[in-house]
């Protein structure tokens, strides 16, 4: 336990040491924010049920934070460490897998935390954002769609040879999901066929999740989205248990 | 008391490709136990056997009394590694690497008095990816320390180091020892390995040629002693083929160099030059070293061979 906190708070330090990764979970989502919120306002609109265009996109946005945190960064931190011998090195203590995952799994959700309450905080004090959901739900949502992001990303990390593959694929699946699942712009303007495609992409089910959960949606309307994630998390977090490799 | 490593017949395969081929040896607590063998020769494998960091394909091993198979997290707590391809994340400062691995372990050792030992007190804030080759072996060596283990095992510590920084290691490593641990380490360098190693194993295409103290090894060998001279342009070198104990005698240039064996050699060979009123310049003698027991016992297929799997 003493081990698995050590390495939490280490690798804590190391995230905000990497600009690039605190930039896409911390920085660009807000500057989504304020350019589409410069662009369209938060009206209400009926194009958006009578929500407003800042009201839709925030949670929305918080998933692309969870793109960025699970399929970017836990992909290339985890395959950059077994690439580069760091994995070996904590081997050779006897440090167990659970706790470099455990630590991954612990510093990108707080920071994809942080990077939502950073865009609330934006959306709410520059667009007077409405949230008319319950608070636990949202967290509950956010909780199995982020972990189920993550379950993605070790699997990249695992099935990846070198670091170099992994942030191909990595990029490979995150600009789809951000723009396929309607995450970036909204799902309401795709035309027919689109709208089929992202069907296929996991990050829809996070959007439609979240955004539901947003105006106070109850779970039984979401029972697709809850199942196609936590299928994600379950095959996920199998599948990387067993492709983990030291080396 | 009992060894500290036990090895039954260790073999390793690594598809049709045998690395290790059935290699028993014993390691005795407080020694300095050094491997050598060309690239590819089985060394690294072989360490990374007894750390438990790759499993034998047969063999009995015991660590410390432990199986590095089923008692790896057990026999972690009481070893030491410094691996030879690791790595740290570059943004990890030094002082939170020891702090780091110091939670891994269950009774850890101060790690301050490790940084100021092995000479990083100063560089105590500075992240990983801006220290020398040197200052980064230093920390791995501390790492290896921080548990303050019985057995730490060195893979090629000093490659890729300059002489200053491997004459330092070399203090470092009698420094462990002087603690009352046992070492188990790999060179390339046979300087490294007669100048540290109380027993040096030699090994080939994964066995064992030679197992003796650096002294013995020499000794066995009964290798020639080589006496080089330098001489005016119109000496003739041959009849110091009549001096007793000399096989072999050749001039290039003004260099002459002449091969023998035994305890007189030089002397009778000076005598004979003294006799003969030769004016002889820069005159050096080289004695049989690890080197020329390595040499003879293994075969040079370095450049057929692979790399240090």
């Amino acid at each position: 336990m003493k081990a698995l906190f050590k390495l939490i708070w280490v690798e804590f330090k190391l995230y905000i040491r990497q600009p690039q990764a605190a930039f896409f979970s911390l920085v660009f989502p807000l500057l989504l924010l304020f350019m589409f919120g410069s662009i369209y306002g938060n009206k209400s609109t009926p194009f958006f049920g009578g929500h407003g265009m800042v009201d839709v996109s925030t949670p929305a946005y918080i998933a692309i934070i969870m793109g960025s945190t699970g399929l970017m960064s836990i992909s290339i931190i985890v395959s950059t460490y077994r690439e580069r011998g760091v994995l070996r090195r904590f081997r050779a203590a006897p440090l167990r897998p659970t706790a470099i995952i455990g630590s991954q799994v612990a510093v990108n959700f707080v920071m994809t935390l942080a990077g939502a309450l950073i865009l609330v905080a934006g959306a709410v004090l520059a667009y007077r954002m409405r949230f008319a959901g319950s608070v636990g739900a949202v967290f509950a949502g956010f909780t199995l769609s982020t972990l189920s992001f993550f379950a993605i990303g070790f699997v990249v990390a695992s099935v990846s040879r070198t670091s170099r593959v992994a942030q191909i694929l990595a990029m490979l699946l995150y600009f789809p999901n951000i723009f396929l699942s309607g995450a970036t712009v909204p799902k309401e303007i795709f035309p027919p066929a689109l709208r089929l495609i992202s069907k296929a992409v996991p990050m829809t089910y996070v959007v439609d999740l979240l955004q539901g959960l947003w105006f106070g949606s109850p779970w039984a309307k979401h029972v697709t989205e809850v199942a196609v994630l936590a299928a994600l998390l379950v095959v996920g977090v199998i599948l990387s248990a067993k492709t983990f490799r030291w080396e | 008391m009992t060894e500290a490593i036990a090895v039954k017949a260790l073999r390793k395969n690594y598809g049709g490709l045998t690395a290790v081929d059935g290699i028993s040896f014993d390691v005795r607590p407080g020694e300095i136990f050094g491997v050598v063998g060309p690239n590819g020769a089985g060394k690294t494998t072989t360490i990374e056997c007894l750390e438990g960091m790759r499993v034998p394909s047969a063999g009995v091993l015991s660590i410390l009394g432990l199986n590095p198979q089923r008692d790896g997290y057990a026999l972690r707590e009481r070893i030491g590694v410094q691996l030879q391809q690791s790595s740290l994340p570059d943004d990890l400062k030094v002082w939170e690497a020891l702090d780091l691995f110091a939670s891994y372990y269950r009774k850890p050792a101060p790690w301050e008095p490790l940084l100021e030992e092995l000479g990083i007190a100063d560089k105590r804030e500075a992240r990983f990816a801006k220290l020398s080759g040197g200052q980064k072996q230093r920390l791995f060596i501390a790492l290896a320390l921080v548990n303050d283990p019985e057995l730490v095992f060195l893979d090629e510590l000093t490659t890729g180091l300059d002489p200053h920084a491997r004459r330092a290691m070399w203090n470092l490593v009698q420094g462990i020892r002087g603690r009352g641990k046992t070492v188990f380490l790999t060179t390339h360098y046979m300087e490294e390995a007669e100048h540290l190693c109380d027993r040096v194993m030699i090994i080939d295409h994964g066995r064992i040629v030679a197992l003796n103290t650096p002294g013995n090894l020499v000794a066995n060998l009964r290798a020639e002693t080589r006496i080089i001279f330098t001489a005016g342009a119109g000496y003739d070198p041959e009849p110091l083929r009549a001096v007793e104990g000399v096989t072999r005698v050749e001039r290039s240039g003004g260099k002459v160099t002449v091969a023998g064996r035994g305890d007189r050699l030089v002397i009778l060979v000076v005598n004979a030059l003294d006799a003969a009123g030769v004016r002889i310049r820069s005159l050096r003698t080289e004695q049989p070293n690890l080197d020329d027991v390595f040499m003879a016992m293994t075969e040079d297929k370095t450049e057929a061979r692979g790399g240090a799997r």
